[in-house]
Protein backbone atom coordinates (compact mmCIF):
# COMPACT_ATOMS: atom_id res chain seq x y z
CA UNK A 1 0.00 0.00 0.00
CA UNK A 2 2.56 2.21 0.97
CA UNK A 3 4.60 1.50 -2.48
CA UNK A 4 1.19 2.27 -4.23
CA UNK A 5 0.86 5.73 -2.65
CA UNK A 6 4.38 6.29 -3.88
CA UNK A 7 3.60 5.24 -7.39
CA UNK A 8 0.57 6.85 -7.42
CA UNK A 9 1.97 10.04 -6.16
CA UNK A 10 5.26 9.70 -9.16
CA UNK A 11 2.66 9.09 -11.09
CA UNK A 12 0.44 12.49 -10.23
CA UNK A 13 3.75 14.39 -10.45
CA UNK A 14 4.61 13.44 -13.63
CA UNK A 15 1.75 13.78 -15.13
CA UNK A 16 1.25 17.50 -14.06
CA UNK A 17 4.71 18.95 -14.84
CA UNK A 18 4.96 17.90 -18.27
CA UNK A 19 2.17 16.50 -21.14
CA UNK A 20 0.63 13.63 -21.12
CA UNK A 21 2.63 11.73 -23.60
CA UNK A 22 6.08 12.59 -22.34
CA UNK A 23 5.05 11.27 -19.07
CA UNK A 24 3.48 8.30 -20.13
CA UNK A 25 6.77 7.41 -21.92
CA UNK A 26 8.96 8.62 -18.63
CA UNK A 27 7.02 6.48 -16.75
CA UNK A 28 8.00 3.05 -18.95
CA UNK A 29 11.47 4.48 -18.83
CA UNK A 30 11.59 4.31 -15.10
CA UNK A 31 9.34 1.00 -14.70
CA UNK A 32 12.05 -0.30 -17.21
CA UNK A 33 14.95 0.71 -14.81
CA UNK A 34 13.32 -0.48 -11.87
CA UNK A 35 12.75 -3.74 -13.04
CA UNK A 36 16.23 -3.88 -14.87
CA UNK A 37 18.19 -3.11 -11.20
CA UNK A 38 15.46 -5.49 -9.27
CA UNK A 39 15.95 -8.44 -11.54
CA UNK A 40 19.90 -7.93 -12.32
CA UNK A 41 20.23 -7.95 -8.67
CA UNK A 42 17.73 -10.79 -7.91
CA UNK A 43 19.31 -12.82 -10.66
CA UNK A 44 22.48 -12.52 -9.15
CA UNK A 45 21.07 -14.02 -6.29
CA UNK A 46 19.72 -16.70 -7.89
CA UNK A 47 23.37 -17.39 -8.85
CA UNK A 48 24.49 -17.79 -5.61
CA UNK A 49 21.23 -19.72 -4.07
CA UNK A 50 22.21 -21.93 -6.78
CA UNK A 51 25.52 -22.16 -5.88
CA UNK A 52 24.76 -22.81 -2.58
CA UNK A 53 22.15 -25.55 -3.12
CA UNK A 54 24.65 -27.64 -5.53
CA UNK A 55 27.08 -27.01 -2.87
CA UNK A 56 24.69 -28.80 -0.24
CA UNK A 57 23.42 -31.40 -3.01
CA UNK A 58 27.03 -32.62 -3.41
CA UNK A 59 27.96 -32.52 0.51
CA UNK A 60 29.96 -29.48 -0.28
CA UNK A 61 29.71 -25.87 1.73
CA UNK A 62 29.45 -23.65 -1.59
CA UNK A 63 31.08 -19.92 -1.61
CA UNK A 64 30.95 -18.25 2.19
CA UNK A 65 33.92 -16.05 2.46
CA UNK A 66 32.42 -12.68 0.79
CA UNK A 67 30.42 -10.82 2.93
CA UNK A 68 27.83 -12.90 5.72
CA UNK A 69 27.65 -16.28 4.11
CA UNK A 70 29.04 -15.51 0.99
CA UNK A 71 26.09 -13.13 0.07
CA UNK A 72 28.30 -11.05 -1.95
CA UNK A 73 29.99 -12.69 -3.51
CA UNK A 74 28.02 -12.99 -7.26
CA UNK A 75 28.10 -9.43 -6.84
CA UNK A 76 32.05 -9.46 -6.58
CA UNK A 77 31.92 -11.61 -9.52
CA UNK A 78 29.40 -8.94 -11.38
CA UNK A 79 32.31 -6.30 -10.85
CA UNK A 80 35.05 -8.51 -11.86
CA UNK A 81 33.36 -9.52 -15.08
CA UNK A 82 32.44 -5.56 -15.39
CA UNK A 83 36.22 -5.31 -15.13
CA UNK A 84 37.09 -8.01 -17.98
CA UNK A 85 38.45 -7.18 -21.63
CA UNK A 86 36.24 -8.24 -24.29
CA UNK A 87 37.96 -11.02 -26.42
CA UNK A 88 36.33 -11.98 -29.66
CA UNK A 89 37.50 -14.15 -32.29
CA UNK A 90 38.89 -13.71 -35.56
CA UNK A 91 36.42 -13.49 -38.61
CA UNK A 92 33.70 -13.46 -36.07
CA UNK A 93 30.60 -11.74 -37.59
CA UNK A 94 30.44 -9.10 -35.28
CA UNK A 95 27.56 -7.15 -35.77
CA UNK A 96 25.51 -10.80 -34.74
CA UNK A 97 28.22 -11.67 -32.54
CA UNK A 98 27.75 -8.20 -30.64
CA UNK A 99 23.95 -8.39 -30.94
CA UNK A 100 23.09 -11.60 -29.87
CA UNK A 101 23.37 -11.50 -25.61
CA UNK A 102 20.82 -8.34 -25.93
CA UNK A 103 18.56 -10.82 -27.60
CA UNK A 104 18.89 -13.46 -24.72
CA UNK A 105 19.00 -10.83 -21.79
CA UNK A 106 16.07 -8.10 -23.29
CA UNK A 107 13.23 -11.38 -24.17
CA UNK A 108 14.17 -12.86 -20.56
CA UNK A 109 13.34 -9.04 -19.03
CA UNK A 110 10.78 -8.69 -21.43
CA UNK A 111 8.37 -11.65 -20.13
CA UNK A 112 9.37 -10.43 -16.64
CA UNK A 113 6.76 -7.46 -17.27
CA UNK A 114 3.27 -9.42 -17.83
CA UNK A 115 4.21 -11.72 -14.57
CA UNK A 116 2.30 -10.91 -11.58
CA UNK A 117 3.92 -10.15 -8.67
CA UNK A 118 0.85 -9.02 -6.66
CA UNK A 119 -2.54 -7.46 -7.01
CA UNK A 120 -0.64 -4.32 -8.07
CA UNK A 121 2.87 -4.88 -8.80
CA UNK A 122 2.34 -5.77 -12.26
CA UNK A 123 4.09 -4.28 -15.16
CA UNK A 124 1.71 -4.87 -17.87
CA UNK A 125 -1.38 -6.73 -17.68
CA UNK A 126 -2.49 -7.61 -20.92
CA UNK A 127 -5.00 -10.00 -22.36
CA UNK A 128 -2.43 -12.06 -24.15
CA UNK A 129 -0.41 -12.44 -21.33
CA UNK A 130 0.14 -16.43 -21.54
CA UNK A 131 0.00 -16.45 -25.32
CA UNK A 132 2.82 -13.38 -25.17
CA UNK A 133 4.79 -15.26 -22.65
CA UNK A 134 5.14 -18.35 -25.35
CA UNK A 135 6.06 -15.85 -27.49
CA UNK A 136 8.77 -13.97 -26.01
CA UNK A 137 10.19 -17.21 -24.39
CA UNK A 138 11.20 -18.61 -27.70
CA UNK A 139 12.73 -15.63 -28.87
CA UNK A 140 15.71 -16.11 -26.54
CA UNK A 141 16.62 -19.31 -28.82
CA UNK A 142 17.45 -16.70 -31.23
CA UNK A 143 19.86 -14.82 -29.24
CA UNK A 144 21.50 -18.41 -28.63
CA UNK A 145 21.21 -19.14 -32.61
CA UNK A 146 22.98 -15.79 -33.35
CA UNK A 147 25.83 -16.57 -30.33
CA UNK A 148 26.56 -19.90 -31.91
CA UNK A 149 26.67 -18.97 -35.24
CA UNK A 150 28.52 -16.22 -35.73
CA UNK A 151 31.24 -16.69 -33.05
CA UNK A 152 33.00 -18.82 -35.77
CA UNK A 153 33.72 -21.54 -33.67
CA UNK A 154 32.39 -25.13 -33.79
CA UNK A 155 31.62 -25.86 -30.34
CA UNK A 156 29.69 -22.81 -30.34
CA UNK A 157 27.71 -24.28 -33.90
CA UNK A 158 26.59 -27.23 -32.46
CA UNK A 159 25.47 -25.59 -28.94
CA UNK A 160 23.57 -23.25 -31.08
CA UNK A 161 22.29 -26.12 -33.10
CA UNK A 162 21.47 -28.21 -30.27
CA UNK A 163 19.38 -25.25 -28.87
CA UNK A 164 17.91 -24.74 -32.28
CA UNK A 165 16.45 -28.30 -32.26
CA UNK A 166 15.75 -28.53 -28.13
CA UNK A 167 13.99 -25.42 -27.64
CA UNK A 168 11.96 -25.92 -31.36
CA UNK A 169 10.67 -29.56 -29.91
CA UNK A 170 9.99 -28.18 -26.40
CA UNK A 171 8.29 -24.98 -27.01
CA UNK A 172 5.45 -26.99 -27.88
CA UNK A 173 5.17 -28.86 -24.66
CA UNK A 174 5.16 -25.87 -23.15
CA UNK A 175 2.99 -24.42 -25.14
CA UNK A 176 -0.02 -27.18 -25.19
CA UNK A 177 0.66 -27.80 -21.28
CA UNK A 178 -0.32 -24.19 -20.57
CA UNK A 179 -3.25 -24.42 -22.81
CA UNK A 180 -5.14 -27.05 -20.89
CA UNK A 181 -4.75 -25.06 -18.25
CA UNK A 182 -6.64 -22.32 -20.43
CA UNK A 183 -9.52 -24.66 -21.01
CA UNK A 184 -10.51 -24.52 -17.56
CA UNK A 185 -9.38 -20.71 -17.29
CA UNK A 186 -11.11 -19.78 -20.58
CA UNK A 187 -8.64 -16.39 -20.58
CA UNK A 188 -5.41 -15.69 -21.67
CA UNK A 189 -4.78 -12.62 -19.03
CA UNK A 190 -2.47 -13.20 -16.04
CA UNK A 191 -4.39 -10.83 -13.90
CA UNK A 192 -7.79 -13.28 -14.40
CA UNK A 193 -5.88 -16.30 -14.17
CA UNK A 194 -5.30 -15.41 -10.58
CA UNK A 195 -8.63 -14.29 -9.84
CA UNK A 196 -10.05 -17.58 -10.86
CA UNK A 197 -8.22 -19.24 -8.77
CA UNK A 198 -10.19 -17.45 -5.61
CA UNK A 199 -12.00 -20.65 -5.64
CA UNK A 200 -9.02 -23.48 -5.36
CA UNK A 201 -5.56 -23.34 -7.29
CA UNK A 202 -5.62 -24.83 -10.47
CA UNK A 203 -4.11 -27.62 -9.61
CA UNK A 204 -6.75 -28.81 -7.47
CA UNK A 205 -9.07 -27.48 -9.76
CA UNK A 206 -8.43 -29.87 -12.97
CA UNK A 207 -6.98 -32.59 -10.66
CA UNK A 208 -5.63 -35.46 -12.42
CA UNK A 209 -5.30 -33.68 -16.26
CA UNK A 210 -3.87 -30.67 -14.04
CA UNK A 211 -0.82 -32.42 -12.23
CA UNK A 212 0.02 -34.09 -15.67
CA UNK A 213 -0.12 -31.00 -16.96
CA UNK A 214 2.23 -29.43 -14.27
CA UNK A 215 5.28 -32.16 -14.79
CA UNK A 216 4.93 -31.90 -18.56
CA UNK A 217 5.20 -28.09 -18.17
CA UNK A 218 8.29 -28.72 -15.34
CA UNK A 219 10.17 -30.90 -17.48
CA UNK A 220 9.19 -28.77 -21.06
CA UNK A 221 10.62 -25.76 -19.13
CA UNK A 222 13.67 -26.78 -17.88
CA UNK A 223 14.91 -27.67 -21.35
CA UNK A 224 13.36 -24.47 -22.37
CA UNK A 225 16.12 -22.70 -20.29
CA UNK A 226 18.66 -25.17 -21.22
CA UNK A 227 19.13 -26.17 -17.82
CA UNK A 228 21.00 -29.83 -16.75
CA UNK A 229 19.20 -32.62 -17.35
CA UNK A 230 18.60 -30.83 -20.87
CA UNK A 231 22.04 -28.68 -21.30
CA UNK A 232 23.52 -29.91 -24.42
CA UNK A 233 23.89 -26.66 -25.86
CA UNK A 234 26.51 -25.60 -22.79
CA UNK A 235 27.43 -29.47 -22.33
CA UNK A 236 30.45 -28.50 -20.52
CA UNK A 237 32.29 -31.78 -21.04
CA UNK A 238 31.46 -32.29 -24.83
CA UNK A 239 31.13 -28.52 -26.23
CA UNK A 240 33.22 -25.91 -23.84
CA UNK A 241 30.76 -23.91 -22.99
CA UNK A 242 28.87 -24.32 -25.76
CA UNK A 243 26.90 -21.28 -27.59
CA UNK A 244 28.83 -19.01 -25.63
CA UNK A 245 32.28 -20.36 -25.20
CA UNK A 246 33.65 -17.48 -27.23
CA UNK A 247 31.68 -14.81 -25.15
CA UNK A 248 33.79 -13.11 -21.94
CA UNK A 249 33.11 -10.22 -19.72
CA UNK A 250 30.32 -8.82 -19.60
CA UNK A 251 28.74 -10.36 -22.65
CA UNK A 252 28.87 -13.61 -20.42
CA UNK A 253 27.87 -12.09 -17.87
CA UNK A 254 24.35 -11.67 -19.75
CA UNK A 255 23.71 -15.43 -21.07
CA UNK A 256 24.68 -16.26 -17.78
CA UNK A 257 22.20 -13.86 -16.06
CA UNK A 258 19.15 -14.73 -18.77
CA UNK A 259 19.26 -18.10 -17.53
CA UNK A 260 18.77 -17.62 -14.56
CA UNK A 261 16.03 -15.23 -15.25
CA UNK A 262 14.70 -17.44 -17.35
CA UNK A 263 14.48 -20.10 -14.59
CA UNK A 264 13.32 -17.49 -12.62
CA UNK A 265 9.80 -16.52 -15.31
CA UNK A 266 9.16 -20.67 -15.74
CA UNK A 267 9.22 -21.11 -12.04
CA UNK A 268 7.03 -17.69 -11.86
CA UNK A 269 4.77 -18.98 -14.41
CA UNK A 270 4.29 -22.35 -13.48
CA UNK A 271 3.50 -20.21 -9.73
CA UNK A 272 1.12 -18.60 -11.64
CA UNK A 273 -1.46 -20.91 -13.46
CA UNK A 274 -0.76 -23.99 -11.21
CA UNK A 275 -0.48 -22.71 -7.92
CA UNK A 276 -2.64 -19.31 -7.47
CA UNK A 277 0.18 -16.78 -7.76
CA UNK A 278 0.21 -14.10 -5.23
CA UNK A 279 -3.04 -15.84 -3.32
CA UNK A 280 -2.39 -17.00 0.26
CA UNK A 281 -3.25 -20.76 0.21
CA UNK A 282 -6.88 -21.31 1.57
CA UNK A 283 -6.82 -17.00 1.64
CA UNK A 284 -5.32 -16.84 5.15
CA UNK A 285 -3.92 -13.72 4.12
CA UNK A 286 -6.53 -12.55 2.43
CA UNK A 287 -6.93 -9.02 4.40
CA UNK A 288 -3.27 -8.11 4.39
CA UNK A 289 -3.04 -8.07 -0.01
CA UNK A 290 0.97 -6.41 0.33
CA UNK A 291 1.79 -10.52 2.02
CA UNK A 292 1.02 -11.10 -1.88
CA UNK A 293 4.64 -10.49 -3.12
CA UNK A 294 5.53 -13.00 -0.15
CA UNK A 295 3.33 -15.80 -1.38
CA UNK A 296 4.13 -15.27 -5.16
CA UNK A 297 8.15 -15.60 -4.15
CA UNK A 298 7.52 -18.56 -1.67
CA UNK A 299 6.01 -20.48 -4.20
CA UNK A 300 8.30 -19.94 -7.02
CA UNK A 301 11.39 -20.03 -4.96
CA UNK A 302 9.89 -23.46 -4.50
CA UNK A 303 9.51 -24.29 -7.74
CA UNK A 304 12.68 -23.08 -8.27
CA UNK A 305 14.27 -25.11 -5.54
CA UNK A 306 12.48 -27.68 -7.93
CA UNK A 307 14.83 -27.49 -11.08
CA UNK A 308 18.13 -27.43 -9.08
CA UNK A 309 16.96 -30.56 -7.50
CA UNK A 310 16.40 -31.63 -11.12
CA UNK A 311 19.47 -30.05 -11.93
CA UNK A 312 22.14 -31.99 -9.85
CA UNK A 313 20.43 -35.16 -9.89
CA UNK A 314 19.98 -36.00 -13.24
CA UNK A 315 22.72 -36.76 -15.85
CA UNK A 316 22.46 -35.38 -19.07
CA UNK A 317 20.62 -36.51 -21.93
CA UNK A 318 21.80 -37.68 -25.30
CA UNK A 319 20.29 -35.68 -28.20
CA UNK A 320 18.66 -38.40 -29.76
CA UNK A 321 17.14 -39.37 -25.87
CA UNK A 322 16.01 -35.91 -25.84
CA UNK A 323 14.07 -35.89 -28.93
CA UNK A 324 12.41 -39.04 -27.82
CA UNK A 325 11.38 -38.19 -24.76
CA UNK A 326 9.80 -34.72 -26.43
CA UNK A 327 8.13 -36.25 -29.57
CA UNK A 328 7.37 -40.01 -28.35
CA UNK A 329 6.13 -39.36 -24.62
CA UNK A 330 5.75 -35.49 -23.64
CA UNK A 331 3.58 -35.18 -26.86
CA UNK A 332 1.21 -37.22 -26.79
CA UNK A 333 0.51 -37.00 -23.64
CA UNK A 334 -0.29 -33.87 -23.50
CA UNK A 335 -2.65 -34.05 -26.54
CA UNK A 336 -4.58 -36.51 -24.49
CA UNK A 337 -4.37 -34.96 -21.85
CA UNK A 338 -5.58 -31.48 -23.39
CA UNK A 339 -9.01 -33.64 -24.47
CA UNK A 340 -8.86 -35.29 -21.01
CA UNK A 341 -9.15 -31.86 -19.51
CA UNK A 342 -11.67 -30.63 -22.31
CA UNK A 343 -14.08 -33.40 -21.54
CA UNK A 344 -13.80 -32.70 -17.07
CA UNK A 345 -14.59 -28.87 -17.99
CA UNK A 346 -17.42 -30.06 -20.21
CA UNK A 347 -19.02 -32.35 -18.00
CA UNK A 348 -18.11 -29.82 -15.25
CA UNK A 349 -16.23 -32.49 -13.11
CA UNK A 350 -13.64 -29.79 -11.90
CA UNK A 351 -13.30 -29.07 -8.43
CA UNK A 352 -14.51 -25.99 -6.89
CA UNK A 353 -14.31 -24.67 -3.64
CA UNK B 1 2.02 -51.70 -23.68
CA UNK B 2 5.63 -51.34 -22.60
CA UNK B 3 4.84 -47.76 -22.87
CA UNK B 4 3.18 -47.20 -20.20
CA UNK B 5 5.19 -49.48 -17.88
CA UNK B 6 8.27 -47.35 -19.16
CA UNK B 7 6.69 -43.97 -18.46
CA UNK B 8 6.14 -45.61 -15.08
CA UNK B 9 9.53 -47.05 -14.56
CA UNK B 10 10.71 -43.87 -15.76
CA UNK B 11 9.09 -41.64 -13.38
CA UNK B 12 9.99 -44.30 -10.43
CA UNK B 13 13.77 -44.19 -11.45
CA UNK B 14 13.48 -40.23 -11.23
CA UNK B 15 12.05 -40.17 -8.02
CA UNK B 16 14.60 -42.61 -6.12
CA UNK B 17 17.55 -40.39 -7.78
CA UNK B 18 15.67 -37.19 -6.87
CA UNK B 19 15.29 -39.04 -2.92
CA UNK B 20 18.93 -39.66 -2.41
CA UNK B 21 20.11 -36.15 -3.65
CA UNK B 22 17.14 -35.34 -1.03
CA UNK B 23 18.57 -36.75 1.69
CA UNK B 24 22.24 -35.79 1.16
CA UNK B 25 20.85 -32.38 0.60
CA UNK B 26 19.24 -32.89 4.15
CA UNK B 27 22.30 -34.16 5.90
CA UNK B 28 24.83 -32.26 4.22
CA UNK B 29 25.60 -29.66 7.16
CA UNK B 30 26.81 -32.58 8.99
CA UNK B 31 28.22 -34.51 6.24
CA UNK B 32 29.99 -31.79 4.34
CA UNK B 33 33.45 -33.19 3.10
CA UNK B 34 34.81 -29.68 2.04
CA UNK B 35 37.34 -28.59 5.28
CA UNK B 36 37.80 -25.09 5.53
CA UNK B 37 41.42 -25.31 6.00
CA UNK B 38 43.15 -22.37 6.96
CA UNK B 39 40.72 -21.64 9.53
CA UNK B 40 40.40 -25.46 10.48
CA UNK B 41 44.41 -25.91 10.47
CA UNK B 42 44.92 -26.55 14.45
CA UNK B 43 41.96 -29.23 14.43
CA UNK B 44 42.78 -30.62 10.86
CA UNK B 45 44.01 -34.45 11.27
CA UNK B 46 44.75 -35.93 7.58
CA UNK B 47 42.85 -39.37 6.76
CA UNK B 48 45.00 -42.39 7.40
CA UNK B 49 45.96 -43.47 3.61
CA UNK B 50 47.22 -40.19 2.90
CA UNK B 51 50.02 -39.76 0.92
CA UNK B 52 52.11 -36.56 1.94
CA UNK B 53 55.61 -37.67 2.56
CA UNK B 54 57.89 -40.70 3.53
CA UNK B 55 58.88 -40.33 6.86
CA UNK B 56 61.16 -42.48 8.83
CA UNK B 57 59.57 -43.38 12.37
CA UNK B 58 61.63 -43.67 15.25
CA UNK B 59 61.47 -45.16 18.79
CA UNK B 60 61.90 -42.85 22.02
CA UNK B 61 65.61 -44.18 21.84
CA UNK B 62 66.36 -42.70 18.38
CA UNK B 63 66.65 -46.16 17.26
CA UNK B 64 64.95 -46.49 13.58
CA UNK B 65 64.02 -50.09 11.23
CA UNK B 66 66.72 -49.39 8.25
CA UNK B 67 69.01 -51.71 7.51
CA UNK B 68 70.86 -49.91 4.75
CA UNK B 69 69.59 -52.63 2.29
CA UNK B 70 69.25 -50.13 -0.38
CA UNK B 71 65.96 -51.92 -1.74
CA UNK B 72 64.22 -48.59 -1.65
CA UNK B 73 66.65 -47.04 -3.33
CA UNK B 74 66.69 -49.33 -6.21
CA UNK B 75 63.29 -49.58 -6.56
CA UNK B 76 62.71 -45.71 -6.64
CA UNK B 77 61.75 -44.98 -10.32
CA UNK B 78 62.88 -41.39 -10.02
CA UNK B 79 66.20 -41.25 -7.58
CA UNK B 80 64.58 -40.09 -4.82
CA UNK B 81 66.56 -41.99 -2.63
CA UNK B 82 70.03 -41.95 -1.85
CA UNK B 83 71.77 -44.14 0.71
CA UNK B 84 74.61 -43.06 2.35
CA UNK B 85 76.16 -45.56 4.26
CA UNK B 86 79.25 -47.36 5.67
CA UNK B 87 80.91 -50.31 6.99
CA UNK B 88 80.84 -50.22 10.69
CA UNK B 89 82.06 -52.64 13.80
CA UNK B 90 78.76 -53.93 15.18
CA UNK B 91 79.00 -53.87 19.09
CA UNK B 92 77.60 -57.03 19.86
CA UNK B 93 79.22 -59.63 17.44
CA UNK B 94 82.49 -57.65 16.41
CA UNK B 95 81.78 -58.52 12.79
CA UNK B 96 81.95 -55.68 10.42
CA UNK B 97 78.12 -54.93 9.08
CA UNK B 98 76.63 -52.15 6.78
CA UNK B 99 74.66 -49.50 7.94
CA UNK B 100 73.36 -45.93 6.79
CA UNK B 101 74.87 -43.05 7.69
CA UNK B 102 72.45 -40.95 5.70
CA UNK B 103 69.11 -41.92 4.67
CA UNK B 104 68.67 -38.82 2.09
CA UNK B 105 65.13 -38.15 0.86
CA UNK B 106 64.52 -35.77 -2.01
CA UNK B 107 61.06 -34.24 -1.71
CA UNK B 108 60.67 -32.31 -4.53
CA UNK B 109 61.45 -35.45 -6.68
CA UNK B 110 59.39 -37.94 -5.31
CA UNK B 111 55.65 -38.92 -7.01
CA UNK B 112 54.75 -40.42 -3.97
CA UNK B 113 54.15 -43.86 -5.70
CA UNK B 114 54.98 -46.08 -2.78
CA UNK B 115 57.03 -48.38 -4.43
CA UNK B 116 59.62 -47.78 -1.95
CA UNK B 117 57.66 -48.40 1.31
CA UNK B 118 56.30 -51.44 -0.59
CA UNK B 119 59.48 -53.17 -1.11
CA UNK B 120 60.98 -51.85 2.54
CA UNK B 121 61.83 -56.05 3.44
CA UNK B 122 61.88 -54.12 7.42
CA UNK B 123 59.32 -51.59 7.34
CA UNK B 124 61.60 -49.30 7.88
CA UNK B 125 59.56 -46.17 6.49
CA UNK B 126 56.14 -45.27 6.11
CA UNK B 127 53.55 -42.61 4.76
CA UNK B 128 53.29 -38.76 6.81
CA UNK B 129 50.34 -37.27 6.41
CA UNK B 130 52.01 -34.05 6.41
CA UNK B 131 51.09 -31.81 2.63
CA UNK B 132 52.64 -28.61 3.70
CA UNK B 133 55.42 -28.60 1.80
CA UNK B 134 55.53 -25.60 -0.02
CA UNK B 135 58.81 -23.37 0.98
CA UNK B 136 60.99 -20.61 -0.64
CA UNK B 137 63.95 -22.92 -1.66
CA UNK B 138 64.03 -25.96 -2.74
CA UNK B 139 67.11 -26.78 -0.82
CA UNK B 140 64.71 -27.82 2.14
CA UNK B 141 62.67 -30.29 0.10
CA UNK B 142 66.46 -32.43 0.59
CA UNK B 143 65.76 -34.24 3.67
CA UNK B 144 67.48 -36.46 5.87
CA UNK B 145 65.14 -39.14 7.49
CA UNK B 146 66.95 -40.73 10.00
CA UNK B 147 67.94 -38.98 13.04
CA UNK B 148 71.16 -37.46 13.74
CA UNK B 149 72.80 -40.22 16.15
CA UNK B 150 70.66 -42.92 15.77
CA UNK B 151 71.20 -46.24 15.11
CA UNK B 152 69.51 -49.52 14.09
CA UNK B 153 67.09 -51.16 16.18
CA UNK B 154 67.87 -54.55 17.43
CA UNK B 155 66.30 -57.34 16.51
CA UNK B 156 65.00 -56.18 13.41
CA UNK B 157 67.61 -58.07 10.88
CA UNK B 158 66.90 -61.33 12.37
S1 LIG C 1 57.24 -42.90 -3.15
FE1 LIG C 1 58.03 -43.54 -5.17
S2 LIG C 1 59.03 -41.71 -5.94
FE2 LIG C 1 58.76 -41.37 -3.76
S3 LIG C 1 60.62 -42.07 -2.83
FE3 LIG C 1 59.25 -43.81 -2.81
S4 LIG C 1 59.67 -44.95 -4.67
FE4 LIG C 1 60.60 -42.92 -4.91
S1 LIG D 1 64.36 -48.03 4.17
FE1 LIG D 1 63.95 -50.22 3.99
S2 LIG D 1 64.42 -50.72 1.87
FE2 LIG D 1 65.31 -48.73 2.25
S3 LIG D 1 67.41 -49.16 2.85
FE3 LIG D 1 66.26 -49.05 4.75
S4 LIG D 1 65.62 -51.12 5.16
FE4 LIG D 1 66.27 -51.10 3.02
Amino acid sequence: MILLSITENIHNWLFSVMPAEVASIVEMVLIAVVYLTVFAVAGLFLVLLERRVAAWFQLRIGPNRVGYQGLLQTMADAIKLLTKELVGTDRADKFLYNLAPYFVIITALMALAVIPFSQEFHAFDINIGIFFLIAISSIGVIGILLGGWSSNNKFAMIGAMRSGVQTISYELSVGLSLLTMVVITGTLQLSEIIEIQKSGWLIVQGHIPAVIAFMVFMISGTAETNRAPFDMVEAESELGAGFHTEYSGMKFAYFFLAEFINMFIIAAIAATVFFGGWLSPFGITESIPELGVFWFLIKTMVLVFLMMWFRWTFPRLRVDQLLTLEWKYLLPINLVNIVLMAVLVWLNLTIRL
Amino acid sequence: MSYFSDIYEGIKTLLTGMSVTGKYFITSRKGAITQQYPDNRETLKMFDRFRGEVIMPHNEDNEHRCTGCQKCEIACPNGTIEIIWDRGIDEETGKKKKKIDQFVYHLSMCTMCGLCIDVCPTDAIEWGQNFENSVYDRTTLTRVLNEPNSKLMPGVED
